[in-house]
């Protein structure tokens, strides 16, 4: 118990919070962008999931981590090109088939990690860290902030980018209005299947890339069902975000310090079951949920396929 | 936040084309439901083939396990009881047009509370009240777990498969939390509750091992089939399912509904745990978790939400579950393989609908 608050318990603690945050962040960003198109995404545990293991096999034999992350979000678009066809250029219930491809997705990549590598469950080596000059060298914040992988900086910069893209481009908008009044876009002469398109593939890559962060990053190794709700948890993330990326940053910062403490809580050694410990992240979602479920806004069309000249 | 794209809207769409069945009728939804059926276990069948298995072994012998072997079928029907009550429970929700995607923390919750209460309970009062009176214990618990995302849904408008989901995800470890530390047998070393006797649990079905928990779970399944089709109340749940707002106008209490709904769903998924401790198990073991909630959400699908068309596929998804639970002691494919299968299949069927659909409509034009 003496650990609790020493500063290298402190450190860990934020430093994992960072990590379990990334893999978040990437998922509500993605579903952020696929919700503001009009396409509610129950797929996305499952991308994360295909990303998880294709990022684990293209890093594992590769040797190379960030071809591990591009194999990762190839598997995220491979489902979610699934989801394009289906739910976004015929039409199928999006809910229905978002479902299918998650339980597929899990059965499929316990399944193939089973034939694999279910007896030597190899690992990667530890992912090195971009150190920040000067901003690391802050005590207790500075190594548990700025001494991460690189591409740690590059999903925080993406919160940035996607806040200019929906803002200020033309690409943005259309996305926006596809969510909102897809007709409307449509009279405009923009089309909205390749509107739409865009959007869900882009929710699998960055989906995907999650799911790679999460195993060769976060674990170092692939486990069956190892996102364990984080795809979930980007939904919410989306949900409680109103469409502001920097919200899905802090949620997902919060969220993430919930996954942390229950990792560092057992580290620590504090006499808690895990079975407890563990229910933490979902408890804090389900009291956002409670405290600013009702603010959530969602756009109009949201879950409801576009189809030219339909009543 | 509630969005529109209600379950019930697309089964609506799809019984409102079936008016008389004729026998060309019949012959072609017989092929819309074995054709997509084939096709997904051929698709399945090229992952095994990568995976280095033979898929025409697998299946066969999961059939031979699950369906054709004396013990297997008992089994396989034993299996049936606690998926008939949760494809019972959603149904009424998804007709409703809620996602009730909670389904294991509900199963579990209740399971456990069975395995707490029924050994205790036995030894106070005769069994059949004492088993009674756990079922409806079990129901309960089930009911207040479901309480929080109905109260979210019905007077927030805040999306329940979020909500569902998450409380799944408690109640799983809450389930756990409960096995370890509050109902755990003093008498074992592995964590596990109590373990109901034998012969005090739901009898067997004349000379077989099948449990007469699959009578409880067929009577469960067709009373929710001719409730929602039947009567006012089911009805009035169609409505509230097809299109909220229309249901409002019509001047139905939506919010109160609503809570009804997740109730009845919940407190059906709590029977089926009840049912699996009381007829099947006898205890609860910590970390058991099969989730049946989600194998179970294809089977209703691809039954369209309706009652007796889901006991054949929840007959089919007990057959795949325990030939594969065989298939995985002795061929080593993991059990995951029926999760892939169950959802490719519902996939081919959805695709198999809509160019159905297409086609009605070209010859129409």
């Amino acid at each position: 118990m003496t650990g609790l608050f020493s500063e290298v318990f402190l450190g860990a603690l934020l430093f994992g919070a960072v990590t379990a945050a990334v893999p978040l962040l990437l998922a509500g960003l993605g579903e952020q962008l696929s919700e503001k198109a009009g396409v509610l995404n129950i797929g996305i545990e499952g991308m994360m999931l295909a990303g998880a293991y294709l990022g684990f096999l293209g890093a594992f034999y590769s040797g190379s981590l960030w071809l591990g992350f591009l194999t990762g979000a190839a598997g995220g678009i491979a489902v979610a090109l699934i989801m394009a066809l289906l739910c976004v250029r015929i039409g199928l219930n999006q809910i229905v088939i978002g479902i299918a491809l998650t339980l597929g997705l899990e059965g499929l990549t316990a399944l193939l990690h089973h034939f694999q590598f279910s007896r030597s469950y190899p690992r990667l080596p530890a992912a090195d860290a971009t150190v920040i000059p000067l901003l690391s060298d802050i005590p207790v914040v500075g190594p548990a902030f700025f001494k991460h992988h690189l591409i740690v900086y590059l999903a925080v910069a993406l919160v940035f980018a996607m806040g200019y893209l929906y803002r200020r481009t033309q690409l943005g908008l259309n996305l926006q209005a596809a969510g909102d009044k897809p007709a409307a876009l449509d009279v405009a002469g923009i089309d909205v299947i390749r509107t739409r398109t865009i959007a869900v593939l882009t929710t699998g890559a960055l989906a995907g890339l999650g799911g790679a962060y999460l195993a060769n990053v976060g674990a170092g190794l692939f486990i069956p069902f190892i996102t364990n709700g984080a795809g979930f948890l980007g939904i919410v993330l989306a949900m409680l975000a109103r469409g502001r990326p920097v919200w899905v940053l802090f949620g997902a910062l919060l969220f993430g310090v919930c996954l942390s403490l229950t990792t560092a809580m057992q580290v620590a050694g504090i006499n808690i079951p895990t079975d407890i410990i563990q229910m933490l992240p979902f408890l804090a979602v389900m009291i956002m949920l409670v405290l600013f479920g009702r603010r959530a806004s969602l756009p109009a069309a949201l879950g409801i396929a576009y189809e030219r000249g339909a009543r | 936040m509630s969005i529109d794209t209600a379950p019930g809207a697309s089964a609506n769409a799809l019984d409102a084309t079936s008016g008389a069945a004729t026998g060309r009728d019949i012959l072609h939804r017989l092929l819309m439901t074995l054709g997509p059926i084939l096709a997904a276990l051929i698709i399945a069948g090229c992952i095994l083939l990568v995976v280095g298995v033979d898929p025409l072994a697998y299946y066969g012998y999961v059939l031979e396990k699950g369906l054709f072997s004396p013990l297997g079928i008992q089994q396989t029907l034993t299996r049936m009881a606690p998926l008939l009550f949760l494809a019972a429970g959603l149904i009424v929700a998804f007709r409703a047009g809620m996602w009730n995607l909670g389904g294991d923390g509900q199963f579990l919750l209740g399971a456990v509370t069975a395995a707490a209460s029924a050994p205790v309970l036995v030894q106070v009062m005769p069994a059949w009240l004492a088993l009674t009176c756990s079922f409806l214990i079990s129901m309960v618990v089930a009911m207040a777990w479901s309480l929080l995302p109905a109260l979210l849904r019905a007077y927030q408008g805040v999306n329940e498969i979020i909500t569902t989901l998450m409380m799944t995800f408690l109640g799983t470890s809450l389930a756990n939390v409960l096995v370890k530390l509050v109902f755990r047998d003093p008498g074992t070393t592995v964590p596990q509750t109590r373990t109901l006797p034998v012969e005090d649990r739901l009898p067997r079905l004349f000379d077989t091992t099948i449990t007469s928990g699959l009578v409880l779970g067929l009577a469960a399944i067709i009373i929710v089939h001719l409730v929602m089709t039947r009567t006012a109340f089911g009805l009035k749940l169609r409505i509230v399912g097809a299109n909220p707002r229309a249901a409002v106008h019509a001047g139905l209490g939506v919010p109160r509904l609503t809570v009804a709904v997740f109730a009845i769903s919940a407190g059906l998924a709590g029977l089926a745990g009840a049912v699996d401790i009381i007829g099947v198990q006898g205890n609860v073991r910590a970390d058991w978790n099969p989730a049946y909630g989600l194998a179970v959400i294809p089977a209703v699908f691809l039954a369209r939400m309706n009652g007796f068309a889901a006991i054949g596929f929840v007959f089919l998804l007990s057959v795949l579950s325990i030939g594969g639970e065989s298939a995985a002691r002795r061929l080593g494919v993991p059990n995951h393989f029926t999760l892939v299968l169950v959802s490719i299949m519902l996939i081919v069927l959805a695709l198999a609908e809509y160019v159905d659909h297409r086609y009605n409509q070209s010859r129409k034009a």
